[in-house]
């Protein structure tokens, strides 16, 4: 069991949490994820690691809600226990001197940028920054990702704070304009595919972290299966960062669809149920 | 009727199939206790029994069944307890049929003892009165870390704790039980059992912690700082083999090990009530002849399927499969397609499989495994149409486990290299058994393997330096 001492809520959807976990803290390294589940009949759902404190033993965590699970551990308080949390998972990214790395995060994916910037940052590196969001009110962490890189970028879609537009067009003036030795994505699926269609346009190597359907994230079933580079890669095991040229976005788009049906049955089923108790509680 | 009583067995009453094939209860009811006695009484009692020959953790076989016979369950129970911590399951899921009961003398002439239907019986009579634990020796402060608790690392615990050990069994997933709890169907093997067999070994004082992934989570250095002293790894082999052949990640392809993960670990039969899903089409291809691959077509079924076949490259008469275990497939309506093998997936547009691209195949001259190895005929593709492939075609050892052993041999498929005797790796103190070492067998020689290895850890433990560092 691990326990929630702090939450935080970062925007309506978006929420982060520091949980007590000192095995995960003692060995946790950026581009790695943990695996929870909240109670008896919860499922297992990878979460990446933002942030870290192996001295006091905590792992940050940063979730949107986007379905029953994540709602229900939203609706945890500090004090309340997540049932199993394990890891940390997964290979961690390459801590070395590339030269200027931009980074790029997109939505929820922010939070697991960072680590990656700030562990970059320190190995030397000249950290340009790219954050978006859909919207102003889904926008997070500006400041702590200022504090990690030298000059930081923000957009939204619809032009509701920073500059309007994708993280794409920022990052395509920067590869215009700087000489850039290693871009670093992650966010949703198909935002990661444009930056790496792009990136391959102005040869400048990139990674990005996939964020395929896991069960185990041991690497025992290969659920979280994808096509890298013509050969069947496990994600849980292998990355979840790899080369995002050699990755078949396509397919993973696909593959993160498999459940669409059950998971808004599970989503409507728990609403329903929701809103039946608070009738019966006089709400 | 003499001869009836000599050389007759009971058969195992089942629930029908109409019934069964709608849920996930078990299939097998267990002998009545009146049937159970009267078998007892079969045995011939030998003098040098061959059957206790035939038991990878040497039961006392006649010994408990004489004492079965005389209506002294109690002291029957006792009596298989001494070698075997979980005979429940044993009594379930062990093939007697290549092991104890191969072995008797009865079976030359007739039908042999029904061994494990007796084990399962007394083990369920224990259950029902309710297990004890039987008294615990002075502790030793010595501490040992089991990695893994399938069933090797159970018993290889259990063991150690009946000597006065002081053991701690460290678990990656969520729940204890290794393939009895993720990978055994519940109609097969109740969970609620395996749940009991694992308060059992508890009882012995056995610590168990969860969601320890080692060398992730920890390493062994960590475990040696902490206090450990000797170490047994037993880990199996569950690392899932795909064909590696085109479209085998469209949407609808699983591996056995996913599909009964979700059906058996995370409840997914029971969804929405549990939160983890799983999708059965209308037609159902299960790749693979053996045990897994049976429980991936039965359990396909029970999930709703229409029709589920078994895709296997040789004939029914290779499959490695339980005989048992094929009819009861069989009886439930799984169909097989033999001496086929696919050699592509094909899709739609939404990348979800429609079916395969497969090739007929006839039997050629005997491999290493002494079977007949299959040769494809060219020219000979069709197409099996199929919402859903399972694909259960054996699995290998997990690497990432391994990799963080310094200096641990493995052999060239990935296996740890171990005495089989002792189970000694060429590290001192670091035992291994079960499947991590022998590549995927069964339940009881992967318990076989954890008792030896508790065995040589005790002497390990009393003189050291003269442990031989195997080769």
């Amino acid at each position: 069991m691990a326990k929630i001492l702090k939450k935080e809520v970062l925007t309506p959807q978006i929420k982060l949490m520091v949980v007590e976990a000192p095995w995960v803290a003692k060995r946790a390294k950026p581009g790695q994820f943990v695996i929870l589940r909240i109670n008896e009949e919860g499922e297992r759902i990878p979460l990446t690691i933002a942030d870290y404190d192996p001295a006091l033993g905590t792992v940050t965590i940063i979730f949107q809600e986007v379905g029953k699970t994540t709602m229900m551990l939203g609706e945890l308080e500090e004090g309340d226990d997540i049932l199993d949390f394990v890891g940390p998972l997964g290979r961690e990214i390459e801590e070395r001197y590339f030269g200027h790395v931009v980074c790029v995060g997109g939505g929820v994916g922010i939070a697991p940028t960072y680590p990656k910037a700030k562990t970059l940052k320190a190995c030397g590196n000249k950290v340009t920054s790219i954050i978006g969001a859909r919207t102003a009110s889904l926008l997070f962490w500006e400041e702590k990702m200022r504090s990690v890189s030298d000059v930081l970028y923000v957009t939204t879609d619809d032009g509701t704070y920073g500059e309007k537009g994708f993280v794409t067009h920022v990052l395509e003036r920067v590869l215009k304009s700087e000489k850039v030795d290693l871009v670093v994505a992650v966010g949703p699926v198909m935002m990661m595919k444009m930056v790496s269609l792009l990136t391959k346009e102005y040869g400048v190597p990139t990674l990005v972290s996939l964020n395929p359907i896991m069960v185990d994230g041991t690497g025992m079933c290969g659920c979280c299966r994808v096509t890298v580079d013509g050969k069947c890669r496990f994600t849980c095991v292998d990355g979840p960062v790899f080369d995002g040229w050699k990755v078949d976005f396509d397919e993973l788009l696909a593959r993160q669809r498999t459940y669409l049906e059950e998971e808004r049955r599970a989503l409507d089923l728990w609403l329903t149920e929701k809103a039946k108790e608070e009738v019966s509680h006089g709400f | 009727m003499a001869s009836d009583r000599l050389f007759g067995r009971p058969k195992m009453p089942q629930r029908p199939v109409k019934e069964r094939i709608r849920d996930f209860f078990e299939v097998p009811l267990g002998l009545p206790e009146d049937v159970a006695v009267e078998e007892a009484r079969r045995c011939l009692q030998c003098k040098k029994p061959s059957c206790v020959k035939g038991c990878p953790v040497e039961i006392d076989i006649p010994g408990f069944i004489g004492l079965l016979g005389e209506g002294r369950f109690d002291e029957a129970i006792a009596k298989i307890k001494e070698k075997n911590s979980l005979p429940a399951i044993c009594g379930r899921v062990c093939p007697q049929e290549d092991q104890c009961e191969k072995e008797c003398v009865l079976g030359k002439k007739g039908q042999p003892i029904a061994i494990g239907y007796l084990e399962r019986f007394l083990a369920d009579y224990e259950r029902e009165k309710g297990i004890t634990t039987p008294p615990l020796p002075r502790p030793i402060p010595k501490k040992v870390a089991v990695i893994g608790s399938g069933p090797a690392g159970l018993t290889c615990a259990g063991e150690l704790a009946k000597m006065g050990y002081q053991v701690t069994i460290f678990e990656a997933l969520h729940a204890p039980g290794g393939v009895l709890v993720y990978g055994i169907p519940e109609f097969r093997l109740p969970k609620a059992i395996v749940r009991q067999e694992v308060e059992y070994v508890k009882s012995l004082g056995v610590e168990i912690q969860v969601n320890m992934v080692v060398g992730k989570t920890f390493t062994l250095e960590d475990l040696r700082d902490a206090g450990y002293e000797a170490f047994f790894i037993g880990t199996g082999a569950g690392l899932p083999y795909f064909l590696n052949i085109p479209g085998e990640n469209l949407n609808g392809i699983y591996s056995a090990n996913e599909f009964l993960t979700r059906s058996n670990l995370m409840k997914a039969y029971l969804f929405p009530r549990y939160d983890t899903p799983i999708k059965v089409g209308r037609r159902v291809a299960v790749i693979g002849g053996g045990n897994v691959a049976m429980d991936a077509a039965r359990t396909a079924l029970r999930l709703g399927a229409e029709e589920v076949c078994l895709v296997y490259r040789r004939t029914k008469k290779e499959m490695p499969a339980r005989i048992e275990e094929i009819e009861r497939a069989e009886e439930e309506g799984v169909s097989c397609v033999i001496l086929t093998t696919p050699v592509r997936f094909v899709g739609n547009e939404n990348g979800w499989v429609t079916g395969m691209e497969c090739i007929q195949m006839e039997l050629g001259e005997p491999d290493e495994s002494g079977r007949r190895r299959p040769v494809p005929i060219p020219g000979s593709e069709f197409i099996i149409p199929a919402d859903t492939v399972v694909v259960a075609i054996g699995q290998g050892p997990n690497p990432l486990l391994l990799e963080t052993i310094k200096g641990l041999a493995l052999n060239k498929r990935g296996y740890i290299v171990a005495d089989p005797e002792t189970g000694a790796t060429n590290l001192r103190g670091v035992f291994a058994g079960g499947d991590i070492v022998t590549g995927a067998a069964t339940v009881i020689s992967a318990m076989g393997a954890g008792k030896r290895a508790a065995r040589a850890i005790d002497r390990f433990f009393q003189d050291p330096d003269s442990f031989p560092q195997w080769r």
